[in-house]
């Protein structure tokens, strides 16, 4: 890699160990895929996937405290993952005396964080994109960011370009101001190697859509024709939403960094078939494959046909628009049940910014008269107690399925399940 | 035996059973609980990996086409190398996907205890290695199986 006098200078310690060893990280990154350059950071913020204090992380810790000690901070604000914990989401006590065993160094965490960077106490959200929170970059800016489904996000329905970075490396080119130039970076990389072609006989949902995908092209670029005929030619907030939950799923369920939608995403709409590499694979998606996909999904419950005991509504964050949505949904479900709160504990995760504008509206005394919770954490790290992750929960994301034992059901199913009660239907 | 040419992302030498992915590997849902727990066996926790779910990976040289899932991942094998919980090497038949070079190449630089990790070792690597065959690997990316 050809590094310019000031990296080669970092890299040889003019700035500190600390920072020698980043760059060194950096480049032998860089290398790795080839990289002959690195490339300024143009984003006007960072995104870290770390936003949690395990106890266990000691290794991270440490390495941040060299770099810290070295008077060593980012060179850009940057946004962090939601926090794992929230007063109000519910608990026992036993799951929160695991809770704070378990997250035991959230303040000191946090308290780092806000040393080399962080952009304030509303930053902590997996959709750093939406306005609200205010980090979101535009097309062609490149980004050093991590959490899968941010950078999918940034990458494919803004334009932006960043790697899936790693946590530790995403600070790390915030830190430094630059990144190796390699993959999605570079027009190359942009190039889609897999046809996905869409043959369903209506809208499939997101989340499984996503996660058909992600499972079949990896980390690969797909480029998905005929998803437009339902969602039509324009970037509308309803339209954004669903590629946030279905990029969530490509990126969870695979290991996908950037998907162009045709007539619909902005390099697929600027240059169309152009946008596929010579040679390309097809993946035909129709109602049968996407039933097949869904039958995949092993239950791990205890009892398989248990009754849920707890749902999680927003991973990823859900945006004001979906909050909205859910709230007229879950009133008139309610209603036709002749209920008047939930029938099982519900969590709604929106970014704080998010809340804080819904707050706003009338719709937040709806929702809160229909007993479900609304709250910031990441539902995720709610799962990783060993308390929690027992218990028989519904979700309507495919990375939490992913990543945890609730089981996964389609919106109109966790509706049904949410407002009548008894086993998942 | 057989012998496989590879790239050697970070250069070592290793020698352990195989344990064999031919699904790409979720790094952060094989590792979270065995890291959370302190489970020294490292004892994968990933429910959709029907070949490694339950199977201990502390040790064992992990063969995959490559890594999937959150971009914690590099962090996270940061993690199992620094705590003792790592494999003792990775091994790819594909190129290295940018998750699982992070982590191999901050365990090279932040840490003492080395992964050696190398990529690129072809399909035919994966069609014949099994998990339980012993694995050697030496610095110049070449890795002995059987």
């Amino acid at each position: 890699m050809q590094l310019t006098q000031q990296q080669q200078a970092m890299l040889d310690g003019a700035q500190g160990k600390a920072l020698a060893k980043v760059m060194k990280t950096l480049v032998m990154y860089g290398e790795t895929f080839g990289a002959t350059r690195m490339v300024p950071v143009t984003s006007d913020y960072g995104h870290l996937v770390t936003s949690f204090g395990l106890g266990v992380l000691k290794p991270v810790y440490a390495l941040l405290d060299e770099i810290i000690a070295d008077g060593v901070v980012a060179k850009q604000q940057f946004s962090v993952d939601p926090r794992p914990l929230q007063k109000g989401v519910p608990v026992t006590l036993l799951q929160s005396l695991v809770f704070r065993l378990m997250y035991s160094k959230q303040t000191e965490y946090e308290a780092r964080l806000q040393k080399l960077g962080l952009m304030g106490d509303d930053a902590f959200t997996c959709a750093c994109y939406q306005p609200e929170t205010g980090n979101t970059p535009q097309q062609g800016q490149v980004l050093s960011w991590a959490e899968s489904s941010a950078v999918v996000y940034a990458n494919s329905v803004l334009g932006a370009r960043c790697n899936r970075n790693s946590g530790i490396i995403d600070i790390f080119g915030s830190i430094a101001g630059f990144v190796p130039e390699f993959g999605l970076l570079t027009d190359e990389g942009r190039r889609a190697t897999w046809v996905v072609e869409l043959k369903t006989t209506k809208l499939p949902p997101a989340q499984v859509l996503g996660s058909a995908i992600g499972m079949k092209v990896l980390e690969e670029v797909p480029y998905i024709r005929g998803l437009d005929a339902y969602l039509g030619n324009e970037l509308t907030p309803a339209v954004q939403d669903y590629l946030k939950d279905m990029g969530a799923a490509t990126a969870s369920n695979g290991a996908v960094g950037l998907y162009h939608v045709q007539g619909l995403t902005p390099e697929a709409v600027q240059q169309g078939d152009a946008l596929l590499a010579p040679q390309t694979n097809t993946y035909v998606i129709d109602d049968a494959e996407l039933q097949r996909v869904m039958d995949s999904y092993p239950c791990i419950w205890k009892e398989a046909d248990a009754e849920p005991k707890m749902c999680f509504i927003g991973c990823p964050h859900l945006s004001l628009s979906q909050l909205q949505s859910w709230t007229t949904r879950l009133e008139r479900a309610l209603q036709q049940q002749g209920r008047e709160k939930v029938a099982i504990p519900t969590v709604l995760t929106a970014a704080p910014a998010v809340v804080k504008e819904f707050e706003q509206t009338p719709d937040a005394a709806r929702l809160q008269a229909t007993g479900a919770v609304l709250a910031s954490i990441c539902p995720l790290m709610y799962m990783n107690n060993p308390l929690c992750g027992k218990l028989p929960i519904i979700t309507n994301s495919n990375k939490l399925r992913t990543y945890t034992s609730a089981r996964y059901a389609t919106d109109e199913r966790i509706l049904a399940a949410i407002t009548q009660g008894g086993v998942l239907q | 035996m057989k012998v496989f040419k590879g790239r050697p992302v970070v250069p070592g030498t290793a020698q352990a059973a195989a344990l064999v992915s031919n699904a790409g590997f979720n790094t952060l849902a094989s590792f979270q609980k065995s890291l959370m727990f302190g489970d020294k066996k490292s004892t994968c926790s990933d429910q959709n990996n029907t070949e490694l779910y339950q199977q201990p990976m502390a040790g064992k040289a992990l063969c995959m086409p490559q890594t999937i899932g959150s971009t914690t991942g590099g962090m996270v094998l940061y993690c199992a190398v620094e705590m003792g919980q790592s494999p003792a090497c990775l091994l790819f038949s594909k190129p290295i996907d940018s998750l699982a070079a992070a982590g191999a190449i901050l365990a090279g630089v932040w840490s003492d205890i080395p992964m050696p990790t190398v990529d690129s070792l072809g399909d035919d690597f994966l069609q014949y290695v099994k998990s339980g065959m012993p694995v050697a690997v030496a610095p110049d990316g070449t890795v002995t199986v059987g």
